[in-house]
């Protein structure tokens, strides 16, 4: 135990910086799954292709090819940013993805009628979108959202194969330097078990504050 | 078709989606063209750039990655999925003991990053006095903790099954256990199918993970491809595309399966009890490890 007392800094730094690729991935995921989800059951077919293409096509690629093809292949094109943010933008595009289908699958829990009646009153498809559907398609898709966050946060590890030096990182790097592989692994679990617990629960408490009861 | 607008459009909504569709594809092919631009600019497109990936050499040295790749997925599915069943069945168990035991196991792997496991299996174990090779670590740690999701999927198929089966099966004077192995289960299985064949999507994806304690699959020569020609855009995307190729490939036979099923059971392959501990498992699990 005393391995984990004495690189204390370094794990605490690796949480932090965990914590941050988590937040601002997740904040970008959130925007491409609302956008991409729109596109997707749009009535403009260009749009719902395009929405398609992108959902299969990163869901059926591994997060680390991404990963790699980002901070790798795409400097040779010169498209080239550090590590932290090339980790940022990959997670959100990976993640996004993910939150598109789950929001689309939210949509489809929305009664006919409410897109019925918007229309009835004259809303356009944006409006109906952002006025009627998506406020509720949005209630039902909360637990699942929070899995993805949780998912999302265990998922940031990867980052420290394109050199960010988060949690996973620090873990790696300790349990090669040092000789109590079991410490460093307790350690990690707590740094990741905590953010995926207190994600979790706050997502529980939205879900209970915004959910319809039907 | 659109599921929010139900009905057919009017003059004035066709319109206005015919203009969309227009201004969108303008749009989008822009994006296309800008990004072709980008490539050929810094010579990307070059034909010189990309015609290595046509060499035999490195065809064969590509195939054979994918090859490690779906023999390290196929031999974790195994144990995975007969642990799964082990922990579904502890979870449902009537003894305290064994349900805590089962569901603290589901719990823990399932908060556990994959990468953190695998890293540990390699570099961890060999600490504690016994090595593991890389395609072993990658093997122990993809069953460990597909375990623990296989449980959690298995615990909501037998729980999605109707009551009145089991119930009937213990009328018949069947012991508990009967009932479950002779009746339940294999109906649990059944419906599970396209899960478990997505959620095998899933492990095939995180075979990826092998990378990083320096097993040979496909991300690996990859890199080496690309590293050896200095072209590591084109073995990336060569990478990307054959993973692609495998994993639509499963997923559209898990989509038609599913399809199948739930024509079969009329009301969905998973309803009553359990249906949206499915669903949550179903979001969680497709994204899982990776």
């Amino acid at each position: 135990m005393s391995v984990l007392i004495h690189n204390l800094g370094a794990f605490g730094a690796g949480f932090r910086t965990t914590l941050a690729l988590t937040l601002a991935s997740f904040a970008g995921a959130l925007a491409i799954g609302l956008v991409v989800a729109s596109m997707r059951v749009s009535p403009v077919a260009p749009l719902r292709a395009a929405g398609t293409a992108y959902v299969e096509t990163i869901r059926n690629i591994p997060l680390l090819v991404l990963l790699f093809l980002f901070f790798f292949g795409f400097p040779k094109m010169g498209i080239q940013y550090p590590p932290f943010p090339s980790a940022v933008i990959v997670m959100a595009a990976y993640t996004g993805s993910f939150v598109a289908e789950t929001i689309r699958s939210g949509v489809n829990t929305v009664a006919r009628g409410q897109a019925e009646a918007a229309r009835a009153i004259g809303l356009t498809f944006p409006q109906s979108l952002r006025l009627v559907v998506l406020p509720q398609a949005l209630r039902a898709v909360v637990a699942p959202i929070g899995n993805l966050f949780i998912a999302l946060v265990k998922n940031t590890a990867l980052a420290s194969t394109i050199a960010v030096v988060e949690l996973g990182s620090v873990y790696t790097r300790l349990i090669t330097e040092t000789a109590q592989p079991v410490a460093i692994l307790f350690g990690a679990t707590v740094g990741y078990l905590a953010l995926a617990l207190t994600g979790g629960w706050i997502f529980a408490e939205i879900e209970h504050k915004v959910a319809i009861k039907r | 078709m659109s599921v929010v607008l139900g009905d057919a459009l009017g003059p004035r909504g066709r319109r206005r989606t015919a203009i969309a569709s227009v201004v969108s594809s303008a749009v989008l092919l822009g994006l296309l063209i800008i990004a072709l631009r980008r490539l050929s600019a810094t010579g990307q497109l070059d034909a010189a750039k990309w015609s290595f990936l046509v060499k035999p050499l490195v065809i064969r040295f590509l195939l054979g990655g994918l090859g490690n790749t779906l023999r390290a997925a196929a031999v974790a599915i195994v144990p995975a999925v007969t642990i799964g069943t082990v922990l579904a069945l502890g979870r449902l168990s009537r003894k305290a003991p064994v349900r805590l035991a089962a569901n603290a196991y589901v719990q823990f792997f399932r908060a556990l990053p994959l990468f953190i496991l695998i890293i540990f299996m390699f570099y961890g174990v060999s600490k504690l006095g016994t090595d593991l090779s890389p395609y072993w670590a990658l093997v122990a740690g993809l069953s460990i903790y597909n375990a623990a999701v296989f449980g959690e999927i298995f615990r909501a198929g037998i729980l999605s099954l109707d009551r009145g089966q089991s119930e009937a099966a213990l009328s018949l004077g069947m012991r508990r256990r009967q009932a479950m192995w002779l009746v339940v289960l294999p109906q649990a299985y059944r419906r599970m199918i396209p899960t478990i064949l997505s959620q095998s999507v899933t492990l095939l994806k995180d075979t990826s993970l092998g990378f990083t304690v320096t097993y040979e699959e496909l991300l690996r020569r990859g890199v080496f491809v690309g590293a050896a020609g200095k072209d590591p855009l084109q073995a990336f995307v060569a990478v990307a595309l054959i993973y692609l190729a495998v994993n639509m490939t499963l997923s559209r036979a898990a989509r038609r399966l599913e399809i199948r099923q739930r024509r079969r059971y009329r009301a969905g392959s998973i309803d009553i009890a359990g249906a949206e501990d499915l669903q949550a498992v179903a979001a969680g699990a497709s994204m899982g490890g990776t």
